[in-house]
């Protein structure tokens, strides 16, 4: 209720008297129509839920949390929304830190109406255990700049925040299923919320006793309105909420008016929401694919790591490094595409590792060329076998670049180095015996004749066994 | 629950263009300058105003206009279940918020410069339509205590259930989830001052809604205007005139 004067900049006659002649030929102070929005800037954060909305001078940030909770005893189906305001002295001098002045309560319930009494957010899909257990959703709004009209700027961060919001997925179990087992985002994929509409609010300012209005005033204006509206709608026509706390009056017809022009307003504004949340969204699912194909990458050679580096069996490490060089493809593939083809490679993957199985019951620690930090030792014993692996896999691979440098439509990559595949595997096996020899003879200028022995039989035997210390 | 029967009857046997029983009495404060009660149904409230007087708070003088403070509280025993908390919450703090605003657009507030309106409004019994009863006892209390006014402010509060507009709600009608519509004019110059909404509602719909809520603004303020001019050729009789 009370404003600390010492800390509200007052503004001067002159000035007020400038904006107001302005106004009445049309004009506003930073050369905008009257019903023109500023420059509206989306910008998401690494986490799901976060939103960073910049509306000309105004920034505001939007933060969405869930954690599990009781419900109310009146509603105990349906999962509880709650908005909090925190407006920093950073951003307006007359800004107290501690309880929240009445603007913040006021733009706080505007927001809550808009979002909460319209059933923007379908509250029954959050509950988990009827009576029980519900998701509790919290909208954290920060205003950092206050250049004008906070409302629309939070209320644009709120609605982003909740479309980027993933929950965790939770399931029931435990005896009887009543205990809840929340799964990690690594285990399930957190799952978004349901939202049937998007509320836009769209504030209004008016001067000379409601004779002229604009649309979304900035920190000037604001001081010099005689009244304003925040009219919240969606883009079915819907009006949402309504907010005009007192001020000046103005005519009925006056009021349709802006309905009307709030409506397209709303109509833009979810238009460009719509657009950056997609964009966030594929971003992110590119994102997922590249953890997931480094990752599956890594689980091949995973299980080389674990073989011992004596038994160096040079064949199979030739055949590995030429598997390896034929994922390449793949992998420059996958880092390009999108989902489509992560079902495709995966399968490649899966294929390579059964021929590996097939001939030689074990995988070895080799050179990988994914790009990334191997294990791949430059003064290992690896050298030498490497050297006759690119040799060898020299034949195949101007094909394999072949296929690369093709620019054929990307699905049809991962099926032309799987048909290689095949092909190319009978020709290594072939140069597998040729070059057995070539090998243990290279082998055993470091190695026993045992090791030799032994490749032999493990590749006839095909058996997964570890070697240790030989 | 049926909150219109299909012969066209509310759960309190209103029409749909009812509105509920209004009773204002002024003067009930002694102490205050102004003051006014305010009954629509069973909702009643009773608004006291102090004023003008000189500013509590210096750092707060405004040098070319009076500073209005109003302050909103519902008793405890207003609602259904005794309130913990009567002011002080968020609902209280953005409807002082609300009223403030609202008799600020009507006070003629540069003819008392670096003086203090105090508006204090307090729930009695609360049966929907708080808010309306509100500005209605702050309009009466204000003209009580003889403040220059530039028209009375009247307010009242329509919704949209069962596909009908209604009028005036009630607290049931208001908890069914439905839109809740409360409109403030400016009874004279026929301009809206005060307009809150929440809950979805269809645009052309809205027009309807708001139609009916200003037609019975316009009924109270006929009543206002009916009360007021009594408590004056009351006030004529006392003094002999």
């Amino acid at each position: 209720m009370e404003q600390r004067l010492a800390n509200i900049w007052r503004m001067s006659v002159n000035e007020k008297k400038f904006i107001e002649n302005a106004l009445l030929s049309d004009h506003r102070v930073d050369g905008r129509r009257p019903f023109d929005y500023r420059r509206l800037s989306l910008k998401f954060g690494s986490d799901d839920g976060t939103a960073e909305v910049q509306l000309g001078q105004t920034h505001v940030m939007g933060f969405v949390t869930a954690q599990l909770v009781q419900p109310y005893r009146d509603r105990p189906n349906e999962g509880t929304f709650s908005i909090f305001t925190e407006f920093s002295p950073m951003a307006d001098p007359s800004f107290e830190p501690g309880r929240p002045g009445e603007a913040a309560v006021e733009l706080g319930r505007i927001i809550d109406r808009g979002l909460r009494e319209s059933r923007a957010v379908d509250m029954e899909s959050l509950c988990v255990l009827a009576g029980k257990l519900v998701w509790a959703i919290r909208v954290d709004l920060h205003i950092l700049d206050n250049g004008g009209n906070l409302v629309d700027a939070a209320n644009i961060a709120a609605v982003a925040a909740l479309l980027t919001f993933r929950r965790p997925e939770c399931s029931l179990g435990g005896e009887d299923t009543q205990s809840v087992i929340i799964h990690q985002p690594e285990v399930r994929e957190p799952i978004p919320l349901i939202v049937h509409h998007l509320p836009i609010a769209v504030t209004f300012a008016f001067f000379d006793d409601g004779e002229i209005l604009v649309i979304d005033p900035t920190y000037k204006e604001e001081i010099i309105m005689g009244g304003r509206m925040t009219v919240t709608m969606n883009t079915n026509e819907d009006v949402c909420a309504i907010q005009k706390p007192g001020g000046q009056g103005v005519k009925q017809s006056e009021i349709m008016r802006c309905l009307r022009l709030a409506s397209q307003k709303a109509t833009d504004i979810t238009d460009k929401i719509k657009k950056a949340v997609e964009a966030y969204d594929l971003e992110r699912a590119q994102r997922k694919i590249r953890r997931h194909s480094s990752s599956s990458a890594q689980a091949a050679c995973g299980a080389d790591i674990k073989m011992s580096k004596q038994v160096v069996d040079v064949t199979q490490k030739k055949i590995d490094g030429f598997k390896i060089q034929s994922k390449d493809p793949m992998n420059q593939e996958e880092v390009e595409s999108d989902t489509d083809l992560e079902n495709s490679n995966t399968r490649g993957e899966n294929n390579s590792f059964q021929q590996v199985d097939e001939i030689h019951g074990k995988m070895k620690s080799v050179n990988l060329f994914t790009g990334r930090p191997s294990s791949w030792h430059p003064y290992g014993k690896g050298i030498t076998s490497l050297s006759t692996c690119t040799s060898s896999v020299a034949l195949s691979a101007p094909r394999a670049m072949e296929a690369e440098k093709k620019d054929t439509v990307a699905l049809e990559r991962p099926n032309e180095s799987k048909l290689e595949k095949p092909s190319v595997e009978a020709t290594v096996d072939d140069s597998h015996t040729k070059e057995m020899s070539a090998s243990v003879q290279q082998v055993n200028q470091k190695k026993s004749l045992k090791d030799a022995v032994k490749v032999k039989s493990r590749k006839k035997k095909k058996v997964a066994s570890t070697m240790v210390g030989e | 629950m049926e909150y219109v029967s299909p012969e066209g009857l509310r759960l309190d046997g209103r029409r749909p263009l009812e509105m509920r029983q209004i009773n204002a009495e002024i003067g009930v404060v002694v102490k205050a300058d102004g003051s006014a009660v305010f009954e629509m149904g069973n909702t009643k409230v009773i608004a006291a105003v102090y004023g003008p007087r000189e500013v509590q708070n210096r750092s707060q003088q405004l040098s070319d206009q009076a500073l209005v403070r109003c302050e909103y509280s519902m008793a405890n025993f207003s609602t259904g279940d005794r309130l913990r908390r009567p002011k002080g919450d968020r609902r209280s703090s953005e409807i002082s918020l609300v009223i403030r605003q609202t008799m600020e657009a009507c006070i003629l507030t540069h003819l008392m410069p670096r003086s203090q309106i105090d508006i204090y409004v307090q729930v009695l019994q609360a049966d929907g339509g708080t808010r309306s009863a509100c500005i209605n006892a702050a309009t009466l209390a204000l003209a009580d205590a003889g403040i220059p006014m530039r028209d009375l402010i009247t307010s009242c509060s329509a919704g949209y259930l069962v596909n009908t507009p209604l009028l005036d709600l009630n607290y049931v009608e208001d908890s069914a989830g439905g839109p809740d519509l409360t409109v403030g004019i400016l009874a004279k110059m026929d301009k809206v001052t005060l307009l809150q909404m929440d809950a979805k509602l269809p645009m052309h719909i809205f027009e309807k809604v708001m139609q009916v809520a200003m037609e019975g603004c316009r009924a109270v303020a006929q009543y206002i205007r009916e009360v007021l001019l009594e408590n004056t050729k009351e006030l004529e009789y006392r003094r002999g005139l």
